[in-house]
């Protein structure tokens, strides 16, 4: 019956918004003012677009039943990840993980390897684990991905929950859900993220309720529910295909590129090294013959093992050659310093280099070849052992500091399924104040940019339609910042200059208008089902800066290869008294709303503005405003004091 | 890589900074004949900013050798760093060119 009025009313948002954002772009737009009215209808139809996806999600809602009992014998590893956490914090989960009732292995995932830990996992009987030798100080770490692969290589359970340092499992989380894998085609079970240290009214807007319920839920539907990152239960065997399969993508790119690079390599080598001996032309020529066969038996589609193991022993025996040739030049010379003066050289006579001694000189480390960087570069590159990895086969992807969704999306597009089981199954802490709660997010919305910048979902081969909007839907609302900004420039704009981006707020406006609002707050209240969304609704406005600052430093970094500025999100709260200047572009933009509206007043008093148009804006500023006054809470939160709160252990009534 | 050199009272001292390889290599020995054509035949190479070296540096240490002991003097090294160290035990060529610690010490004996 649910699903009925969810449909029903999604039908109602799209022809309602349809209608209202056709009539804005073809009879609304005030094209004297084009400069607001361009980018307020293009924010508009962002929304539109927005609101469509998510009626889409809710569209196939899917309410599972609970899942079947597992096979006694399915082994299961439980990783607990931590990095700097506080040990109690770390050892109260791993206790916890190690009452989990299904037989299972519990590790503790070290990337700060501190003895201390080490000592108190041993103690207590925890598996622990630290960083293998292969990841030198050279290779990239890719933080908390790197730490599950690192983890994947030195452990064989067949299943793998993976829990943050804080959060604590219930002793059925795994009798709840690894029923779903007797489905062979089972991937990834997701359970919600619920914070025990957030009081009723949330300040700090850290419970998810719609994400982690109607949104993951309409997901589930359409085959999409993701990995969020902990609380979740993977199956080996899908993340080391992931794995292999990744190693053999990034393999033969990498070969493909350093083909690709090779020609030019050769052509400037030649140019910039004076070729004096027309051996090294020699040893030039005999790379780009070998870079030649190899494009053509890569076009082929020979194996990339033999491929790259020929083009390297006809490289070293070029090598080999030039080396010699070295050698018995720097032999004559000295036959002809011997002839000169017998007795310098003495009775042992003209000292000779040894075979293996020219070996080791033609080695890959001493080679002359070396001399010529681009050259080597490219031949370095031309392998299949991964060099500039620390593990060839990395299961989890690292495209993105949030390996998640990037790992569930590739999951997915190999034809596994998810499933996302709402039932809140473990307890986390949420950051206490907004300092830690902005790096959050913050890092959060990157992760997501990144994904969508490096493997944009909607071009994603082995993916459905349906899934493929489904992560596009995520990224979607990341870029809802921009659109924010235009939000509050538009009653700034007309409060101040009278300037209106619409030709007229007739009836034509508000009979197109009012109806697509109305509608759209109805599909999230019904949708919903009663879930308290206002505080999601706030944050996702207001904090419009965190959003922007995501999207430019994520493009920048795919693009541009800059860094991210990436930091872990610290679990203990920050000292400090409230940093007010965190939301500086806030409280300015909610101090020219303010300004605004009394100069609209004004002008309205004196006549220069007309009243529609003012009571409108004003209203509109007011929203704002209320939306905005979020962060005030949010800076003034001084964390979580239990005894108003909700008790802690309550599980969740919205349950299976 | 980049060669210096300055002449000092009983013989020049020529330094060789950066890595002695397959490009570098006919340059060192273009530089030293030209020292030598300057009138220096006791050549010191000083070899301590050197922090690698491959067969055709090798080549060039010896053909400026032999250059040197053509205008009937000699070349010596000084302060070999580890991998250069290496590659002339390896090719029994520290039999040819010993190193000395130093460029002063290279022919304090003669």
């Amino acid at each position: 019956m649910t699903r009925f009025w969810t449909r029903l009313v999604v039908v109602l948002t799209v022809i309602t918004g349809v209608n209202y954002i056709a009539w804005r772009w073809a009879a609304s737009l005030n094209w004297d003012a084009w400069w607001i009215a361009l980018p307020l209808v293009i924010a508009e139809t962002y929304s539109l677009i927005d609101v469509m996806l998510f009626g889409m999600t809710v569209w196939k809602l899917k309410i599972r039943k609970g899942a079947p009992p597992p096979p006694a014998d399915t082994t299961v590893d439980v990783f607990i990840t931590t990095y700097n956490e506080d040990l109690d914090m770390v050892m109260t989960t791993a206790l916890a993980a190690q009452k989990i009732r299904h037989p299972h292995s519990t590790w503790i995932l070290d990337d700060g390897a501190r003895p201390e830990l080490k000592a108190l996992a041993e103690e207590h009987g925890l598996g622990y684990v630290t960083r293998s030798e292969d990841w030198t100080s050279n290779l990239p770490r890719h933080a908390k991905a790197g730490n599950l692969n690192n983890a994947l290589m030195q452990t064989d359970g067949e299943f793998l929950l993976i829990l943050d340092a804080d959060q604590i499992p219930e002793p059925d989380i795994l009798e709840k859900t690894l029923g779903y894998f007797n489905n062979r085609r089972v991937a990834l079970v997701q359970t919600p993220q619920y914070f025990s240290n957030v009081p009723a009214d949330d300040p700090l807007g850290s419970q998810a309720p719609l994400f982690y319920g109607p949104i993951q839920q309409g997901k589930d539907g359409w085959n999409a529910a993701f990995f969020c990152g902990s609380n979740a239960i993977l199956r080996r065997e899908a993340l080391m295909q992931l794995g292999l399969v990744g190693y053999v993508k990034e393999t033969e790119k990498s070969i493909r590129r350093a083909l690709a690079a090779s020609r030019s390599a050769i052509k400037q080598a030649r140019k910039s090294a004076d070729m004096e001996t027309p051996l090294v032309a020699q040893v030039l020529d005999e790379v780009e013959a070998a870079t030649r066969e190899a494009q053509q038996e890569l076009d082929a589609g020979q194996p990339l093992g033999e491929i790259t193991y020929r083009v390297r022993r006809r490289v070293d025996a070029a090598v080999q050659t030039l080396v010699m040739a070295d050698v018995e030049a720097l032999q004559a010379d000295l036959e002809e310093i011997a002839a000169m003066e017998l007795a310098h050289v003495g009775e042992s006579g003209v000292p000779v280099v040894a075979d293996d001694a020219v070996q080791r000189m033609s080695a890959r480390d001493w080679s002359p070849l070396g001399a010529l960087e681009s050259v080597q570069a490219v031949l370095d590159a031309l392998s299949v052992e991964r060099n500039d990895e620390a593990q060839p086969v990395m299961p989890l992807a690292t495209i993105s500091v949030t390996e998640d969704m990037a790992t569930a999306m590739r999951m997915h597009a190999m034809g596994w399924e998810s499933v996302y089981h709402h039932e809140v199954l473990a307890y986390g802490l949420a950051p206490e104040d907004l300092k830690t709660m902005l790096t959050q997010r913050l890092r959060w919305a990157q992760g997501t940019i990144q994904v969508l910048l490096r493997e944009n979902p909607l071009v994603q081969k082995g993916l459905k339609l349906g899934q493929r909007l489904m992560y596009f839907a995520t990224m979607w609302t990341y870029l809802s910042g921009y659109a924010a900004v235009i939000y509050f420039a538009a009653p700034i704009i007309y409060l101040l200059l009278g300037i209106l981006p619409v030709t007229s707020l007739s009836w034509d406006f508000f009979v197109r208008f009012i109806p697509f609002m109305v509608v759209n707050q109805l599909l999230f209240a019904v949708a919903g089902r009663g879930i308290p969304t206002w505080r999601g609704q706030q944050y996702s406005l207001a904090l419009f800066p965190t959003w922007i600052k995501a999207c430019s430093t994520a493009a920048r970094n795919v693009w541009f290869g800059r860094p991210l500025g990436f930091a872990v999100t610290p679990k203990a709260r920050q000292s400090g008294g409230p940093s007010w200047s965190l939301i500086r572009p806030q409280i300015v933009v909610s101090a020219l709303l303010a300004v605004a509206a009394v100069v609209g007043l004004i002008r309205l008093a004196t006549g220069l503005a007309e009243p529609l148009g003012t009571l409108v804006n004003v209203a509109w500023v007011i929203f704002d405003l209320v939306v905005m006054s979020i962060l005030v809470r949010a800076v003034l939160y001084k964390g979580y004091e239990p005894a108003t709160g909700p008790a802690a252990t309550e599980r969740n009534a919205d349950g299976v | 890589m980049e060669f210096s050199h300055e002449v000092k009272e009983s013989y020049a001292e020529v330094k060789a900074n950066g890595r002695l390889n397959m490009v570098s290599a006919p340059k060192l020995r273009e530089f030293v004949t030209d020292v030598i054509a300057a009138g220096s035949n006791r050549i010191v190479v000083n070899l301590e900013n050197t922090a690698f070296m491959d067969s055709s540096g090798l080549g060039a240490l010896i053909g400026c050798l032999k250059a040197a002991r053509q205008a009937g003097g000699d070349l010596r090294i000084a302060a070999v760093q580890p991998q250069v160290k290496m590659v002339l035990q390896l090719t029994s060529m520290d039999k040819v060119l010993t190193s000395y610690t130093s460029a002063d010490e290279a022919f304090s004996n003669d």
